[in-house]
């Protein structure tokens, strides 16, 4: 693929491979948590919802960033606040945030004069238009995960497992959950606005999903999960620019075949990877 | 005078949505106790649990703890896991996470919290199941490493929603033994059914039918445990240990 190599030199092509290592990268770490907590909604909603104080910041001739980000703070927040026992389902109220937002940035594009812009098109990022202070912003949100991930781990991992265990153990769960979500939240929200929505809804389920077939713990899993997510994402950029595709779907689409054949594996051997003796060593 | 109790609850009414669940139910809980709370299922018994362990906060009625228990040592034992089983994790660091500290939540686990969970495993017969991931495991074995979770963590007071529902023979002799020899230094309260394979340790039996139907140990009487079950219920007295009856209980 000398000609993917060549294309390098250009910039545009670097920033794109940065951002989609770095995104495949916090996908990798975040995404098996929002697989095994069943949050793959969020993205969808959180996304729906930053429309809101996009509109928002839009009418207040602010940076449309900064309403998304607001946005997704405050739902995992709520989210993570709420009182699980009076509202049963996680789901539920995600879609609530998800038409609130939308209603709320439709009302606030309908009422700023002049020429109404097309929020929706915040959804649906584009890899090869990525700045060098969309990296930036990107690089620090990383880091951000895993000093949060790094600090918090044990609590998080209790958290994530099994709430009720953790609330007996004195673990400060609601807490835990927030910050969980919150670095969800705020992973979904600042990507999509670099790689796309569908893209990041694809680097939040796929490589996870690997990792979970091919694993039983969790630092393996996001271990795999991350590696999984580099290689489509290079392996898919590398294929757009060698048949000139569409640069998203082509990782997508590299990806679900991967997931499609490491299932058909673990179908055809009867088993998983985690029973070869080399993978059962610590 | 009369041991202090540990926790009392007093007048504890609580519900799910509109319907009453827990009605003015007063409980104490000794030191040294271990309390086999029996009903019917639906009675109550789980929330009257939870509502002890602060999970549920009663409409009204209040929990009262008179010795400090600190945070992280109260052990809980529920009935059916509580997660899900899909999670990547191996029985050696479910059961590790009884270790959970909040005032170590930012420090690695220590090498003694790994051999304080080994030599829990062993007791319950769980060392070969140690790296097995805990969807590979039966449900009697999964009962098993929530018990060896609870324990691990040295809790200062055992509550076990039916534990020997799912376990066999062998298990449930382990089980007793530990229990037997937790119970001499922290109450243990049980919610079981099955009065008869915990009679030797139970000294008090506490009847849970949306009231507190009998306490403290009173002789139980057919009426009694028709009012708690809410229906027919043969007792057959075989014998006493310690000066606590033992009991069969079999529903119609």
């Amino acid at each position: 693929m000398p000609g993917f190599f060549d294309a390098l030199s250009y910039e545009f092509m670097r920033n794109a491979v940065l951002a989609g290592l770095l995104a495949a990268v916090l996908c990798g770490v975040v995404g098996p948590f929002v697989v095994v907590k069943r949050l793959a909604f969020l993205s969808d909603g959180l996304s729906h919802a930053a429309f809101g104080g996009m509109g928002a910041c839009f009418y207040l001739h602010l940076d449309p960033l900064l309403g998304a980000m607001a946005v997704a703070l405050f739902c995992a927040v709520a989210l993570g606040l709420v009182d699980t026992e009076t509202i049963r389902s996680y789901d539920a109220l995600i879609g609530v945030f998800w038409a609130v937002g939308l209603a709320v940035g439709i009302v606030f594009v309908y009422k700023t004069p002049g020429y109404a812009p097309n929020l929706m098109t915040y959804l649906f990022g584009n890899i090869l238009l990525v700045s060098r202070h969309d990296l930036g912003v990107l690089l620090g949100l990383a880091v951000g995960v895993f000093l949060i991930l790094g600090l918090f781990w044990k609590g998080i991992v209790a958290v994530a497992f099994d709430e009720v265990f953790a609330r007996v153990q004195g673990v400060p769960v609601r807490f835990l959950m927030t910050l969980l979500l919150t670095m969800i939240a705020l992973t979904v929200v600042l990507l999509i606005q670099v790689v796309g929505i569908i893209l990041v809804v694809a680097l939040l389920t796929i490589p996870p999903l690997i990792g979970l077939m091919l694993l039983n713990d969790l630092r393996g899993v996001l271990a795999v999960s991350t590696a999984v997510g580099v290689t489509i994402t290079l392996g898919g950029l590398g294929l757009s620019y060698a048949w000139d595709l569409p640069s998203g779907p082509a990782i997508i689409l590299l990806g679900a075949f991967l997931l499609f054949a490491v299932y058909a594996g673990r179908k055809l051997r009867g088993g998983a990877l985690r029973s070869l003796p080399a993978l059962r060593r610590e | 005078m009369a041991e202090r109790p540990l926790i009392e609850a007093r007048r504890i009414t609580f519900g799910y949505g509109a319907e009453t669940v827990l009605e003015d139910v007063t409980l104490a809980i000794d030191p040294g106790d271990f309390l086999a709370i029996i009903g019917p299922n639906g009675g109550g018994k789980t929330t009257l649990v939870k509502v002890l362990l602060g999970l549920l906060r009663p409409w009204s009625g209040e929990v009262i703890w008179n010795a400090p228990i600190r945070r992280g040592r109260m052990g809980y034992v529920p009935q059916f896991s509580t997660f899900d089983k899909g999670f990547p994790l191996r029985v050696s660091e479910v059961v590790l996470m009884g270790r959970m500290d909040r005032r170590r939540l930012l420090l690695p686990y220590t090498r003694q919290d790994r051999a304080a969970v080994a030599a829990v495993l062993e007791r319950l017969g769980l060392t070969a199941l140690a790296r097995e991931h805990v969807r590979e495991i039966s449900g009697g074995q999964l009962q098993r490493v929530l018990i060896a979770r609870a324990v691990v963590a040295e809790p200062e007071i055992l509550f076990l929603d039916e534990p020997t529902a799912s376990i066999d023979a062998e298990s449930r002799d382990a089980l007793t033994g530990l229990l037997e020899e937790l119970n001499r230094r922290i109450p243990v309260v049980v919610i079981t059914h099955d009065v008869t394979g915990l009679a030797p340790l139970v000294r008090r039996i506490a009847c849970v039918n949306r009231r507190l139907v009998c306490h403290e140990g009173a002789e139980l009487d057919p009426h009694t445990l028709e009012d708690a079950y809410g229906g027919p219920v043969e007792l057959v007295t075989h014998g006493a240990v310690s000066g606590v009856a033992q009991r069969i209980l079999h529903r119609h």
